[in-house]
């Protein structure tokens, strides 16, 4: 029973051996970390490979430059520099290593019991550990150093203290993340208890982090390590770089080199454990290898797509036309295409449904039309006109003034396409002032009418409200008026029902409609129901796999549907019972029956 | 409004208790008997014994601890242990030297870590955000007096351009005052740069893929326009970052000023820790503590101001 509930360990080993493996074909990881094990091996190994006494005085070498004997020279003590510096080293891994198990020890634990068990025990821990983030930790540092006769281990363990607050954080967000997969839950209810699934799950989940957070760990203890030595803490008998460089910051004005040794010694680790650290994050964080730079300008590598769909009208009585539309993604395995040679039109006070499930290439058709696709995505077209001009070929800048004067967009969820630090107000007036050229007043007063006229009958309140004081039908409604306040001649709505209430749906498709008929605009709207084509669409167009497979009339589509898969949408909104099996079943059926017409 | 500063001040006061408490325990603890730091080493056992009468050391520590906690609470915290002055007026002395330093890395962060937040937030792949990558890394685990001494040894022992050491204060002369802190401000201002400016980039990239700044396109705004609302959304997590660096400035700056010679509240916690004064370290502590709620309040308020959804929740 519990082999069952438990993943295999196999797989966890297999991750760990691959995030190594591509941890070592990272150039800039790999010397991190051959620097930082050089000085860790100098460390542990520089009684060995030191050339003289690190404490041995030789009043000779006293601010002596570099020689054969004495490689970085002697310091203000005369003494040999090299040797005290590869002591050093020895303090420094030492201390750093004290501080992350200490930081460790207290953060860890404490962070994955305070996720894993919530309530009080986390109220508690966080409690604690935003208090020891408060607590001014130099002068707490300084204090015990004072006290304790600046014993080196208890300083870094009370370095560790501090650095606790960073470790429990870390285990806290992973161990509830991990709390609320599934499998954790399945491990409680197969009987398990709560030390076998900590010991199990959540120690393996907050692995990688806390190896990350080590990184950073111990090159801030190294910081605050040797900052207290600068400032004097530490035993004269034990070299460190922090007495180092402050020996050489007293003489940097005559002999720099005696500041330079121990500052570059300390950079470099310090900024070889950084980068280790950021590797790894990296690694951690992106599964996937960067999608390679495309070229600016170059073209996605088209398929040899036939045009679908149908135009209906001329250029000059089209609002919107679309001929050979392709759309494609940058990704990892070269070009995506997501839409693939739809064609499309519409005309004044024309209702046009482009239908079709999700990943069909439809809101993709029209954010190309609106120039608004993401940033990784590329269309292409033979042309493209708003109002009869072709505006395939203009610059950006004027492509975009279409927007919000031509073309005003109606989006698919209420509330995150209004922007949550703004009033609503604000939302409204800001375009019709900065596009419109209103004054604040007029445009304030276009605002209050717009939304009396989508049904919002106290539109001074909502002017004043921020968006998450209202509910969803309401934000339709806004950004319903928003889009319609400049007058477009074409409205394009992306879904605009699917996010709301059952009884708010109808209502929001009937404002659509008395706004389109009041406009006289043209209408797209996007939509994965037939029943809202039925409601509202004079012309359809269904669409799978980025192709048009079937467009018309209403009328001829809902009585004769040509394509089996139209036959079968229709089906599934009139039962409501939209069956993803049933829909590839009829889908199959196109497919080969498109095959046999090849074939025969 | 009203509710939420009392309450935020209610647990600053009591994070102010707690902490000063815990330090009082902590400093009587670890050292133990001050009166050798005090007088030094040539100091008799008859005289070490009359100053350890002198300062009630021969009370239990917790009648000591109430003695000095009732004063405490009402402002008095007591005099030093070294020269009999009040802590109030010595710290009172210090501090404006460490708030300029502090003061003047904080705006330098905020004013260049915005600039190059905003710049490579609007081309994330360029190679404005590539030098910052890195460069945050280093600058990010580099310790402000490793910092302060590469500035050091570069503009004031080699070019010259600044003064190595000292503090002029503002009233004597305000050119020679902002000579004296710009290298100081500088060492403990460049982490605190990279840190913003990469939060603002990261925010920058996750607030452009949200559904509203599409939208507020589609409205026809310029990318101007754009960039403004999404600022707005990016910048909690920077200001975020800019309040816990200033509360790590406070900290960081006992080293910087000692290098640079300041006379701030850095350099009277070294020395008062090295002689064990701990009416003095106390006074530090309270100083300080008070510095980090006044700071974490003000960031909530304007978090809040920035997005009120925060406000209510």
């Amino acid at each position: 029973m519990t082999e069952a509930v438990l993943p295999p360990p196999g797989d966890a080993v297999q991750a760990q051996r691959r995030l190594w493996s591509r941890f070592l074909r990272r150039p800039l990881g790999v010397t991190a970390l051959a620097v930082f094990l050089f000085v860790v091996l100098v460390g542990l190994f520089a009684p060995l490979l030191a050339p003289h006494d690190p404490n041995l005085v030789d009043l000779g070498l006293t601010q002596a430059p570099p020689s054969s004997e004495h490689w970085m020279g002697g310091d203000s003590a005369g003494r040999d520099i090299f040797s005290r510096l590869l002591y050093g080293a020895r303090t420094t891994v030492y201390g750093a290593a004290v501080a992350c198990l200490v930081g460790v020890g207290l953060g860890v634990p404490a962070g994955v019991a305070a996720g894993y068990f919530g309530g009080i025990t986390d109220r508690i821990c966080s409690w604690i550990s935003d208090g020891v983030q408060s607590v001014p930790g130099m002068i707490v540092l300084l204090i015990v150093a004072a006290g304790t006769g600046a014993d080196f281990t208890v300083l870094m363990v009370t370095v560790g203290a501090f650095m606790a607050p960073g470790y429990y954080r870390i285990s806290r967000s992973r161990a509830l993340a991990v709390r609320k997969e599934p499998y954790v839950d399945a491990a409680r209810v197969a009987g398990l208890t709560h030390t076998r699934i900590l010991h199990a799950h959540m120690f393996r989940a907050v692995r990688a982090p806390v190896i990350i957070q080590s990184a950073l760990t111990a090159g801030i203890a190294m910081g605050m390590q040797t900052g207290l030595q600068f400032l004097g803490v530490g035993t004269a008998s034990t070299p460190d770089w922090g007495q180092m460089m402050n020996d050489g910051f007293r003489t940097m004005g005559t002999h720099p080199l005696i500041l330079l040794w121990p500052s570059v010694a300390l950079g470099v680790t310090i900024a070889a454990l950084a980068f280790m650290g950021s590797t790894l994050a990296d690694l951690v964080s992106v599964r996937t290898e960067p999608v390679p730079r495309r070229r600016r300008g170059a073209r996605p590598a088209d398929e040899t797509t036939a045009r679908t769909g149908e135009l209906a009208h001329t250029v000059e009585r089209s609002v919107l036309r679309i001929e050979n539309l392709r759309v494609a993604y940058a990704t990892a395995h070269g070009d995506k295409q997501v839409v693939r040679g739809v064609c499309l039109d519409v005309a004044p006070g024309e209702v046009l449904g482009i239908v079709g499930e999700s990943g069909s290439g439809k809101s993709q058709t029209m954010f190309s039309a609106l120039d608004l696709l993401p940033a990784d995505g590329r269309a292409t077209c033979d042309g493209i006109w708003v109002g009869g001009q072709a505006v395939g070929d203009l610059p950006r800048a004027k492509r975009h003034a279409l927007l919000g004067t031509r073309i005003g967009y109606v989006p698919q969820e209420p509330m995150s396409n209004l922007d949550p630090c703004y009033t609503i107000g604000h939302q409204l007036v800001e375009p019709l002032r900065a596009v419109h050229g209103l004054t604040k007043a007029q445009a304030r007063d276009r605002a209050r009418e717009v939304l009396l006229q989508v049904g919002i009958t106290d539109p001074d309140r909502v002017l004043a409200s921020y968006p998450h004081q209202v509910s969803g039908g309401m934000a339709q409604r806004v950004l319903i008026a928003g889009a319609v306040a400049g007058k477009p001649d074409l409205l394009v709505a992306d879904e605009p029902t699917t996010a709301l209430d059952v009884t708010v749906q109808a209502e929001v498709l009937e404002l659509l409609r008395e706004l389109q008929q009041e406009y006289r605009m043209a209408l797209v709207i996007v939509t994965h129901n037939f029943g809202v084509v039925a409601d509202i669409c004079d012309r359809v167009a269904v669409m799978k796999d980025g192709r048009i497979i079937e467009s018309g009339t209403v009328e001829r589509i809902f009585a004769a549907p040509a394509d089996p898969y139209t036959a079968e949408l229709i089906r599934a909104s009139q039962d409501d019972t939209e069956s993803r099996d049933d829909l590839d079943a009829a889908w199959n059926e196109t497919e080969a029956e498109a095959g046999r017409k090849v074939h025969t | 409004m009203i509710r939420f500063t009392i309450r935020r001040l209610l647990s600053g006061v009591v994070l102010l208790l707690v902490v000063t408490s815990a330090t009082f325990f902590l400093a009587h603890l670890a050292i133990g008997d001050p009166t050798a730091g005090l007088l030094g080493n040539n100091a008799t056992p008859d005289q070490r014994a009359a100053l350890h009468e002198q300062l009630g050391l021969d009370r239990p520590l917790i009648t000591q601890f109430w003695d000095w906690f009732s004063h405490a609470v009402r402002g008095d915290f007591g005099t030093s242990w070294r020269n009999f002055q009040p802590v109030s007026d010595q710290i009172a002395l210090r501090v404006p030297v460490t708030l300029s330093v502090v003061l003047a890395a904080t705006l330098l962060a905020a004013v260049v870590g915005l600039a190059v937040g905003i710049a490579t937030g609007l081309r994330p792949d360029g190679i404005l955000a590539r030098v910052l990558k890195v460069a945050s890394v280093v600058l990010f685990a580099l310790p402000g007096f490793w910092v302060s001494l590469v500035l050091v040894m570069t503009f004031a022992v080699r070019l010259k351009w600044f003064p190595a050491v000292g503090y002029v204060p503002l009233t004597q002369s305000p050119s020679a005052w902002l000579s004296s802190i710009t290298l100081p401000s500088v060492a403990l201002a460049l982490a605190a740069i990279v840190m913003i400016a990469e939060q603002l980039r990261n925010g920058f990239m996750e607030v452009t893929k949200q559904d509203f700044v599409r939208t507020l396109r589609a409205r026809g705004l310029s990318s101007r326009r754009v960039t403004t609302h999404v600022l707005r959304n990016a910048s909690p997590a920077a200001l975020t970052v800019l309040a816990v660096m200033f509360v790590g400035l406070l900290g960081g700056a006992i080293v910087v000023e000692i290098i640079f010679n300041l006379p701030g509240i850095g350099s009277l916690t070294q020395s008062a820790a090295q002689i064990g004064d701990i009416p003095i370290l106390l006074g530090l502590t309270a100083v300080t503590v008070v510095f980090v709620v006044l700071v974490n309040f003000l960031l909530d308020l304007v978090l809040g101001w920035i997005n009120p959804k925060v406000r209510e929740s």
